[in-house]
């Protein structure tokens, strides 16, 4: 029975821990930079990251951004934030703790700006996944022909801006020398064109409690259900040895 | 019915009074205790109760979704976040009925790979494998629309191309599809009446036709991994030498397979409910976009070996037509096995060898299924459609005449 707990457990966990194992940087080897198979490797059990992401989507996206099925209440319940924190911090003026968090950017002015309004996030991590969302706040790059001064690596012709930069500071991309693959343009390595305020591993764990709260966002349930989950399960191994047990003893004479 | 004649046991008070209006002892010899069923079952032969455990889930669990799911274009896909958000335990119920599907789909093949292996489907039992093939269609039928109703990008283009297929058909297909959708497109009215035939017109059709499946197996009782019929060997109380009543021998059987498979279930359901986008798409988590196609649409798993037929042959008609023939040829099973035994067990080799073909033929189909069609993978899915269509089509020919084994007097009970 141990072993199947184990099993259970490991099925759970083994998503993140095998990801987290394999993290993804940004100083390029000898193939270059391998942003393609950078991973997001977020934990979404992780209570204090998903404070800061919560901090950071609040701050950083949201001025654009929606989390149209999201209640600031059900946000602050699940990721322990006590009511003071949440309406000194992170509820905009106006707003009450039952309200659904909705940027207040005018779409109409959006599409004006940047050519589309922006999309709600609710649902990203599961529609495109987390690794992509990683890759994409980490994939901003200098690029003259973009109107916004910048393009992405993930979402070639992106219309938002780096809105990071500040953070990040701002680089250039050297591509290598060939035709893009199917899953992008391969870069040589990265240059900086300015510093951010943020060193490396510092924005490169901003990024990763961003995605991790958008992880949480997208399924604001399942930190729950796997509790829940392991509990079913148990009571079914139990249920079912008893029920094996019954049936060896009603079966005894049938030969 | 089966063997026991034993008199029904005599009561007095309410249960008295209740006999005497409805036949509740009588109903429970005849069908439970009465009922003797081969003592040689295996493994194979729990998919069949488990097709029921999975068909009374999705509709326990279909009940409750349809408490809080909002049909309609500009309502649907926001309700089911509703569902999955709000309605407490919501996401739980969500993913029973989603893994439900996947589940049932997976119980079912199963059972009908057990009728190729024993002759399940052979005589006295041809009419029960043609209501269990009834019953595989309106399965199906049912999956389908139940996807397009969380009105998903992948609900929406996935719609499309399934209701094109119509199209196909000559003469008539054009207006069939408009007939199907209800519009010029897949739209409101399209999404409408899916839910209205998801929700009541199949599931009737579906326990009407699991009704007569059940009747029908009663009529002659099961077959067993031996393929020889109990009821020719009887004891001289008139009850089957390798017969076991069902209660309490099968019952408690059964439930040790519920257990594990309600296991399995929830280590899916709670730990890995999209099942790596196999049960549930990412891209049905982007709301339907008329005018943004997903990078690839691909059906779910349990459809995949009838659209890589579909896409095998490079003219859409063609492809429709084989598509339906490769339905078509499951009911035809019974008349094209010629050979005199059921079980695989007393069946030459060259049978076994033809149904192997067969399996991996339509695992390889499903596979492709999910794959772009280019390179390796067009001439693969060819050769796979050759192959199936050649199990069947050529089955009179390589089962007439078989060189069987001798098949046993009595049932065994060796394992295979």
């Amino acid at each position: 029975m141990r072993i199947a707990i184990t099993l259970v457990a490991g099925l759970a966990l083994s998503g993140g821990a095998a990801v987290a194992a394999e993290e993804g940087g940004h100083e390029g080897a000898e193939h270059g930079v391998e942003w393609q198979h950078w991973k997001a490797g977020n934990e979404v059990n992780n209570l204090a990251s998903l404070q800061r992401g919560a901090a950071n989507f609040v701050n950083y996206c949201m001025g654009c951004h929606s989390l149209k099925y999201m209640r600031y209440q059900r946000m602050a319940d699940d990721l322990h934030i006590s009511t003071e924190q949440l309406q000194a911090n992170l509820i905009p003026t106006g707003a009450k703790p039952t309200d659904y968090m909705l940027s207040s950017f005018p779409a109409a002015d959006a599409e004006v700006w940047f050519g589309r309004a922006p999309p709600d996030l609710s649902l990203v991590a599961r529609a495109r996944g987390t690794d992509w969302v990683y890759r994409f706040l980490k994939g901003f790059y200098v690029d003259k022909s973009r109107p916004s001064g910048t393009n992405n690596l993930a979402l070639e012709g992106a219309a938002m801006p780096a809105v990071l930069s500040d953070l990040e500071g701002v680089k250039a991309a050297v591509f290598s020398a060939g035709p893009a693959g199917p899953e992008g343009k391969s870069v040589e390595h990265f240059e900086t064109v300015a510093a951010g305020r943020l060193k490396p591993e510092e924005f490169d764990g901003f990024v990763r409690d961003t995605v991790n709260f958008l992880d949480y966002a997208g399924d604001p349930s399942q930190v729950r259900r796997r509790s829940i989950g392991l509990w079913v399960v148990l009571f079914l191994l139990v249920f079912t040895a008893f029920a094996w047990l019954l049936k060896k003893e009603y079966w005894k004479d049938v030969h | 019915m089966a063997g026991n004649n034993d008199a029904l046991p005599v009561r007095t008070g309410f249960l008295g009074w209740l006999n005497k209006r409805l036949p509740v002892d009588q109903f429970m010899r005849d069908q439970l205790t009465g009922y003797y069923a081969p003592k040689n079952f295996n493994f194979w032969y729990f998919f069949g109760v488990l097709s029921l455990v999975a068909l009374v889930l999705q509709l326990v669990t279909g009940i409750f979704l349809t408490m809080h799911y909002k049909v309609g274009e500009t309502t649907a896909f926001d309700s089911v976040q509703y569902i999955m958000r709000e309605v407490p335990y919501g996401d739980l119920i969500r993913y029973m009925h989603s893994t439900g599907a996947s589940a049932f789909f997976i119980v079912v093949y199963l059972h009908m790979f057990r009728a190729f292996l024993y002759g399940s489907y052979k005589g006295p039992r041809e009419l029960l494998w043609l209501f269990g093939m009834a019953v595989y269609l309106a399965l199906m039928a049912e999956a389908f629309m139940g996807y397009v109703l969380p009105w998903g990008n992948m609900s929406y283009w996935g719609a499309g191309v399934i209701v094109n297929i119509f199209g196909t058909i000559p003469v008539i297909g054009p207006g069939l599809v408009d007939w199907i959708r209800g519009d010029y497109g897949i739209a409101d009215a399209t999404l409408n009446r899916f839910f209205s035939l998801h929700v009541v017109a199949v599931p009737l059709v579906l326990l009407l036709l699991v009704a007569l499946h059940l009747v029908a197996l009663r009529q002659n009782g099961s077959n067993n991994p031996d393929g020889i019929e109990i009821k020719e060997k009887k004891g001289p109380d008139g009850i089957p030498l390798d017969g076991i009543p069902f209660h309490p021998y099968y019952t408690l059987k059964d439930l040790v397979g519920v257990g594990v498979f309600l296991m399995l279930f929830a280590v899916v359901m709670f730990f890995v409910p999209t099942f790596g986008g196999l049960f549930l798409e990412a891209a049905n988590f982007e709301p339907a976009n008329p005018v943004s196609t997903p990078d690839e649409i691909a059906p779910v798993w349990y459809f995949t070996p009838y659209y890589a037929i579909l896409r095998a042959v490079p003219n859409q008609r063609l492809g429709a037509l084989l598509m339906a023939l490769s339905l078509i040829f499951f009911f035809l099973l019974p008349w094209l096995d010629r050979s005199p035994v059921k079980s695989w067990r007393y069946r030459p080799v060259r049978w076994r060898v033809a149904l192997a073909i067969f399996v991996v033929s339509f695992i390889g189909l499903g596979y492709l299924g999910m794959q772009k069609p280019e390179g390796v993978y067009v001439a693969l899915a060819r050769i796979f459609t050759a192959l199936y269509f050649a199990f069947f089509v050529l089955m009179p020919f390589y089962t007439r005449g078989e060189s069987t084994s001798r098949v046993p007097e009595r049932v065994t009970m060796h394992h295979d």
